[in-house]
């Protein structure tokens, strides 16, 4: 039995599921909201890097290290965000946030 | 075979580690778990013989995103249970929409990947044109897409900036060196004369 594309795909759907179901079920924890932006971002980078090996074109992998490179950017600065958040607040609950605007 | 066991190990612990991502109690074996999907996805990337975007998740993410979560997790004075409340709540309309999405891509996935430009295209040979893959990625990233690699630092260099404006505070009490006032300092305004009542300090 050999591993195809599809099965490399499969993996990535799944994984995005995990992390769209995340989003889902943590409503109020932000931390993990992020994480499961994290799983999304590495489902995508799959995908990307499969197409990239079985179509022979090596651009999915120099577009798979951009979107690395965004991940990390929203990680940091989303994690400031949650802390100056939890500085102001005391808490980090996601219903909470709207009192952050201007 | 043996790609065969290595692939249905790795996955396995992937979308395991996946799930208990987004299920565990406590934030700080999320992020523990975090870092063991992203191992298994490097070994996903490795078979793929994409080896240098496999160290590069091992080093950026376990070294760098993972590790800042899990400062940031343990930072925070958090009831974290108070935050798991709608748990129960959601999960049956999640894991139904979770599901039915689930399902729909693998199906789009697998059709794909059977009728698509890249249908019956094996793995390419590692070695193939006697270039290893790093060099390969360089070839291209440093020609055809040079602007959008100096966009992907500019990007970098705004999110340590934000970051840095975004946690940075000024305590009132503390005193700070103001290198501004000490450059425009000059002669005329370097010295004060200042007639001090005794007993009583002055206020600079």
């Amino acid at each position: 039995m050999t591993i195809g594309l599809g099965h490399y795909l499969a993996v990535a759907a799944i994984l995005f599921t995990i992390g769209v179901f995340g989003i889902f079920v943590n409503r109020k924890n932000v931390i993990v909201i992020l994480m499961s932006i994290e799983l999304i971002l590495l489902a995508v980078n799959i995908n990307l890097v499969a197409f990239s090996a079985y179509l022979h074109d090596i651009t999915g992998q120099v577009f798979a290290m951009f979107v690395l490179t965004v991940a990390a950017a929203e990680a940091a600065v989303g994690l400031a965000i949650l802390v100056t958040f939890f500085r102001n607040r005391g808490d980090i609950e996601v219903d909470h946030a709207s009192v952050m605007k201007g | 075979m043996l790609q065969a066991i290595a692939f249905y190990l790795m996955a396995g612990v992937t979308l395991l580690s996946a799930l208990a991502v987004v299920g565990a109690r406590n934030p700080v074996h999320s992020v523990l778990f975090l870092i063991a999907a992203f191992f298994s996805a490097a070994g996903l990337f490795v078979l793929l013989g994409a080896e240098f975007l496999a160290m590069l998740l091992v080093v950026v993410y376990v070294g760098a995103v993972a590790v800042l979560f899990l400062f940031v997790v343990m930072m925070l004075d958090i009831d974290f249970a108070k935050l798991k409340a709608g748990f129960a709540q959601y999960l049956p309309i999640g894991g139904l929409v979770a599901g039915v999405l689930a399902i729909e891509m693998v199906l789009v996935a697998l059709t794909v990947a059977r009728e698509g430009a890249a249908a019956g295209n094996a793995l390419p040979d590692a070695n193939a044109g006697g270039t290893s893959n790093i060099e390969a990625i360089g070839k291209v990233l440093y020609t055809d897409y040079a602007y959008y690699f100096e966009a992907a630092g500019l990007v970098l260099l705004v999110a340590m900036i934000g970051a840095i404006v975004l946690t940075m505070r000024h305590k009132a009490h503390v005193k700070r060196q103001d290198i501004g006032k000490q450059v425009a300092r000059n002669t005329r305004t370097g010295m004060e004369v200042v007639q001090i009542k005794s007993g009583s300090g002055v206020e600079l």
